[in-house]
């Protein structure tokens, strides 16, 4: 069984393009240019250079000893927390700018939660001198104003999503309306491995550089290529499909997605789309989703925004659902725990998206000799108020 | 023979008119439809309100948002529509998109649209290739005609496509745009037109998105079979409520 995308962009049963025709020239330029582009040697160059000199690649894959000695395991953190902008968000936003400028378009989309996907695609509009409109849910803008603030300063258009729930996933709705009420020169910059078909498989393509890394970075520190287990938190689940790419169709690792539960499973207020989710479409997606009996989409819940979305990539659905990966859901309170235990134990404030994947260190057991790598996805800058107001510091 | 070919050939321009199932209020489906038949409307598109309507501008998203608040689902608007063919004959289209189809089990849904007497579905998001690999065969054995949609990006060999996948009629979106955005027709839409009517497709075609009055109805329908109004309609709804539709459709012709 291999874990990629089929030619229709089909992981298993999961995936496809179930886009209204108004998007089929669209998505279809897409589909039949992105692997070509992205193998052109000169597409290649300039994607390698921006990530050695811009985004501040390879980041370094860091041997946590005193969190290893208090869980009694080898664990190895990925340092996607040290990439400009402060997340492996950039490493998609650097890739699909290239892509853009490679199709001739001239305007960008996208659409952000808590705004790190914005921040990053701003940012290397900015770097490409392109016009920039980032959707933002109405509520969100409110609660991450930062984020919108760094978005301006790179010079881009803030607009709120005023429909729906007024976050993320209606943030993705706009963002889709704008790509069909401008069809020719405007590329959609999506933010993880979900939409239609190809974006999960070129997203994944573009993020698998973390686990492209930790291969030979581990063959550096412990001799070998492969560790017995990836960690990385899921929210659509760009940072996990990087960490795992090049894992996947080996055995041998373990791979582990966590989940936001929120305030609990049962709590009616949760992110755990493994868990509640059934199979249906989103954003041009048939994969795992929170609704209602009826197909209607549902708003999900996590204090972490970047994990706050009623989907996962078909990746991670066919991952749960032919049992390649294990998933583990984390509520509010032990991710919270978590960051600050990170911080305390290695001097390092992850993103509380992160703190999750750290989260399980309470759950799950490992043997003393295990190599763990957990993906360090993002920096807790960003979360400083969540931090703040929770622990009353 | 399904309605909706019978309709077709009548000899004229036909008025299609869309509204979302549940609104304005969520007992108002019966009367919308059986008003709209007696004032003179061709065909009607029964909106199923969704969460997410990605196609859609904000008239028709607000109105499925009321909608979805009122209550409607889908189940209950079978049991709106139960007796609907003891009052009312001409074709019956439902529209909405995929997923709501999709959870209810596409193959129970087919079988309610049949024994309800509805004609036909439009689910934007059901694209070409997944219908004919695994939902064809299921729409074709209750007697439902999927209608296709084009738009000015799509290309002739994509049109031709389509045009033998279809055995109704093609719903060309008349600008590339969500529903509501645009009013009224300028050169591009008149070059897409008469591209359009160059092709000698094999379905007639009904243009859609844009239209609002008797000018653009005229304008939509100079080389096309027919037009719909979505959009217009819901704010008319929104404005004088449902018992003033006589007034709105005599505006139109
Ligand atoms: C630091 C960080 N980690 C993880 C995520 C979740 O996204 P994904 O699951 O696509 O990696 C986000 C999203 O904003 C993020 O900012």
């Amino acid at each position: 069984m291999t874990y990629n995308a089929d030619e229709r962009g089909y992981y298993g049963e999961f995936g496809g393009a179930f886009i209204p025709e108004m998007l089929y020239p669209n998505t279809e330029e897409l589909r039949q240019n992105y692997i070509r582009i992205m193998e052109e040697p000169s597409f290649r160059k300039e994607f390698d250079q921006l990530l050695k000199d811009y985004v501040g690649r390879p980041t370094p894959l860091y041997f946590a000893e005193r969190l290893s000695k208090k869980y009694n395991t080898k664990i190895y953190l990925k340092r996607e927390d040290l990439c400009h902008t402060g997340a492996h968000k950039v490493n998609n936003t650097i890739g699909q700018i290239l892509m853009a400028k490679k199709l001739g378009k001239n305007r960008i989309i996208a659409e952000t939660g808590a705004g790190q996907h914005g921040v990053a695609t701003a940012t290397v509009c900015a770097l490409m001198g392109i016009e920039c409109v980032v959707y933002m849910g109405e509520i969100d803008i409110a609660r991450q104003a930062p984020n919108v603030a760094r978005m301006k300063m790179l010079g881009a258009e803030v607009r709120p999503a005023l429909s729906g729930s007024r976050t993320l996933k209606d943030a993705t709705n706009e963002a889709i309306r704008d790509w069909i009420n401008n069809p020719v020169d405007t590329y959609y910059i999506i933010g993880s491995v979900v939409g239609p078909h190809p974006y999960p498989d070129m997203v994944a393509r573009f993020q698998s550089i973390i686990s492209e890394e930790i291969k030979w970075q581990l063959k550096e520190k412990e001799g070998r290529e492969n560790p017995d287990y990836v960690v990385a938190c899921v929210g659509g689940g760009s940072n996990a499909a990087g960490a795992y790419y090049h894992f996947l169709d080996n055995p041998n690792v373990g791979i582990v997605a966590v989940e936001a539960a929120g305030k609990g499973i049962d709590s009616g207020e949760s992110a755990a789309t493994s868990v509640l989710g059934k199979v249906g479409i989103i954003h041009g997606s048939k994969t795992l989703l929170m609704q209602t009996q009826d197909g209607q989409i549902t708003e999900p819940y996590s204090i972490s925004a970047g994990l706050d979305y009623p989907g996962v990539g078909p990746m991670h659905a066919h991952l749960f659902k032919s049992g390649r990966g294990e998933f583990i859901s984390i509520t509010d309170d032990e991710a919270m725990k978590a960051g600050l235990m990170i911080s305390k134990l290695e001097g390092i404030i992850p993103a509380i998206e992160s703190s999750h994947a750290f989260a399980i260190l309470e759950h799950k057991v490992f043997n003393p000799e295990d190599i763990v790598v957990i993906n360090l996805s993002g920096r807790g800058d960003k979360d400083l108020n969540t931090y703040i107001n929770y622990f009353k510091l | 023979m399904n309605r909706i070919n019978k309709k077709l050939v009548e000899g004229k321009k036909l008025l299609s008119i869309y509204f979302t199932a549940g609104y304005p209020k969520l007992g108002d489906t019966v009367k919308i439809i059986e008003d709209l038949e007696k004032n003179g409307v061709d065909l009607i598109e029964i909106g199923l309100p969704f969460s997410d309507p990605l196609a859609d501008g904000p008239t028709i998203q607000e109105s499925s948002t009321i909608a979805l608040e009122n209550g409607m689902h889908t189940e209950l608007l079978f049991k709106q529509l139960k007796d609907i063919r003891k009052s009312v004959s001409i074709p019956l289209i439902i529209m909405g998109y995929f997923n709501p189809v999709f959870q209810y089990g596409v193959e129970a849904f087919c079988k309610r649209c049949q024994e309800i007497g509805i004609d036909g579905l439009i689910l934007p998001d059901l694209p070409l290739d997944v219908y004919q690999n695994e939902y064809e065969h299921i729409f074709k054995k209750y007697g439902l005609i999927n209608v296709f949609l084009i738009t000015p990006q799509t290309s002739d060999d994509r049109i031709e496509q389509i045009d033998s996948a279809s055995y109704g009629f093609i719903y060309m979106v008349s600008s590339a745009s969500t529903t509501g955005a645009k009013e009224g027709f300028g050169e591009e839409q008149k070059n897409y037109f008469e591209r359009i009517a160059s092709l000698k497709l094999a379905n007639p075609q009904i243009v859609g998105f844009g239209i609002s009055n008797a000018e653009t109805f005229n304008q939509a329908t100079q080389s096309s079979k027919g037009a719909i109004i979505g959009s217009a309609f819901i704010k008319h709804l929104a404005k004088n409520g449902v018992d003033s539709i006589s007034g709105f459709i005599k505006n139109i012709r």
